[in-house]
């Protein structure tokens, strides 16, 4: 399982970075509506920082839904897709090394919007940096849920369309802990138990992966 | 018999693709599958291949029972040649055969050797979206050579190959049969090369056409 998720998850990076499609179209589409998200509020409330966390979920949902279509079709092109399931690889492995891959696109998108958040909506640097290690698992756990749903959506009509109604009853548990922890660690607040939160939906995903990933595949 | 088919039925949202096909294919024979448009040759390829399920009927392929049988094992025992092609359009030539090596734990060694075979020994690093359609499919059988499959399952493998290409495509399968494998090749028409004495399957309305 876990010399499939390497092989994989190195597949599907050194095809990013190939493509560069999250530098040239996923980042800059992040970049852009943080910063109309800024014009929305307003200068006076573009600069209440209260408003950083919440914009910079809201970002981050648009940016994760693209992904998750980008490293689905990297599998669905013609001919790919019958071809490589004749390699007959672990459908555990290909979980985790395609959830590994998302989790690192994901990450690098994420810092970039943060130093974003701080220069746009002037979100406290020294607040942003103590909510990272939140940050960064709340992200992982949306590659691991995106990998999930971005397998389950494939398989249907529409599968771009169908991605988001499906993604969002299941992000939006995730994206209030992150964006609650986020903004504890800016104004002070419980943070931990938002961090319970999404480390039981870390596991969850994870555990889930691995042993359904393989039916969603067939399905 | 490497494959036997009875009464194979293979339904999609309520469309019939296979409509009660039955065959038998020996062991290391090669097998050419002819017939219009729509006749069902590609999805008795895909089933072959364990891409799609049975509906109904019985079958075994290359000892896997299409019913009860795990149709993953069955799919690393086929190799399969479509034709859109076959790999990752963004990795190079030797990522994506490299990729399908260590995929299969091949030895990563075969992959130059099996590129120059099939005649792209000087298109190693280059992207495999910047290859012609006919240097793609060259690619998808170099992807095969690499992984040494019991049956290859080639889908309308002469579509862009030009003279050169088919008289090198029908060297290829030779020294694959003489190899032992067997070979299922589906086409409009008969296979031209008489040497490699193929068996011919005609299909019609997604059935085999014994008339």
């Amino acid at each position: 399982m876990i010399r499939v998720a390497r092989i994989v998850a190195v597949k599907d990076l050194r095809i990013e970075v190939r493509s560069r499609v999250l530098l040239w179209q996923v980042l800059p589409f992040g970049v852009i509506a943080l910063l109309l998200s800024g014009l929305a509020l307003g200068p006076t409330q573009a600069g209440n920082s209260s408003a950083g966390p919440g914009l910079f979920y809201l970002v981050t949902l648009f940016v994760t839904l693209l992904m998750i279509n980008r490293s689905q079709a990297i599998e669905n092109a013609p001919g790919t897709r019958a071809s490589v399931a004749t390699l007959g690889l672990d459908p555990a492995g290909v979980f985790l090394g395609k959830a590994f891959a998302l989790t690192v696109e994901l990450w690098i998108t994420g810092l970039v919007l943060l130093a974003g958040s701080v220069l746009v909506l002037h979100t406290a640097l020294i607040g942003t940096v103590e909510a990272l290690p939140s940050i960064l698992v709340t992200l992982t756990t949306l590659a691991l849920a995106g990998t999930l749903y971005g397998a389950l959506t494939q398989g249907g009509d529409g599968p771009a369309t169908l991605l988001p109604v499906l993604t969002l009853p299941a992000f939006a548990p995730l994206l209030i802990a992150g964006e609650r922890s986020y903004s504890a660690a800016l104004h002070g607040g419980a943070l931990w138990e938002w961090w319970v939160i999404v480390v039981v939906a870390l596991v969850a995903y994870t555990a889930v992966g691995i042993l359904l990933y393989g039916v969603l595949e067939e399905s | 018999m490497v494959v036997r088919l009875v009464n194979a039925v293979v339904m999609s949202r309520g469309f019939p693709l296979l409509s009660g096909v039955d065959l038998e294919i020996e062991r290391g024979s090669l097998n050419v599958v002819v017939g219009a448009n729509g006749a069902g040759k590609t999805s008795l390829l895909r089933l072959l291949g364990g891409l799609d399920s049975l509906t109904s009927g019985a079958g075994h392929v290359a000892g896997v029972d299409l019913v009860e049988g795990d149709l993953r094992l069955l799919r690393r025992r086929v190799g399969w040649l479509g034709h859109e092609g076959s790999f990752y359009a963004d990795l190079s030539v030797r990522e994506n055969l490299t990729f399908a090596a260590r995929a299969l734990l091949r030895p990563v060694d075969d992959v130059v050797p099996a590129l120059e075979r099939v005649g792209l020994g000087h298109r190693v690093d280059t992207i495999t979206k910047q290859l012609s359609a006919g240097q793609r499919r060259r690619l998808g059988l170099a992807w095969l050579l690499v992984r040494r499959p019991e049956i290859w399952l080639l889908d309308e493998p002469y579509a862009s190959l030009d003279d050169a290409g088919r008289a090198f495509f029908d060297d290829l399968l030779r020294d694959v049969l003489q190899g032992g494998a067997t070979v299922v090749v589906s086409a409009h028409d008969p296979l031209r090369s008489k040497e490699l004495r193929p068996r011919t399957v005609r299909m019609a309305g997604g059935r085999v056409d014994n008339s």
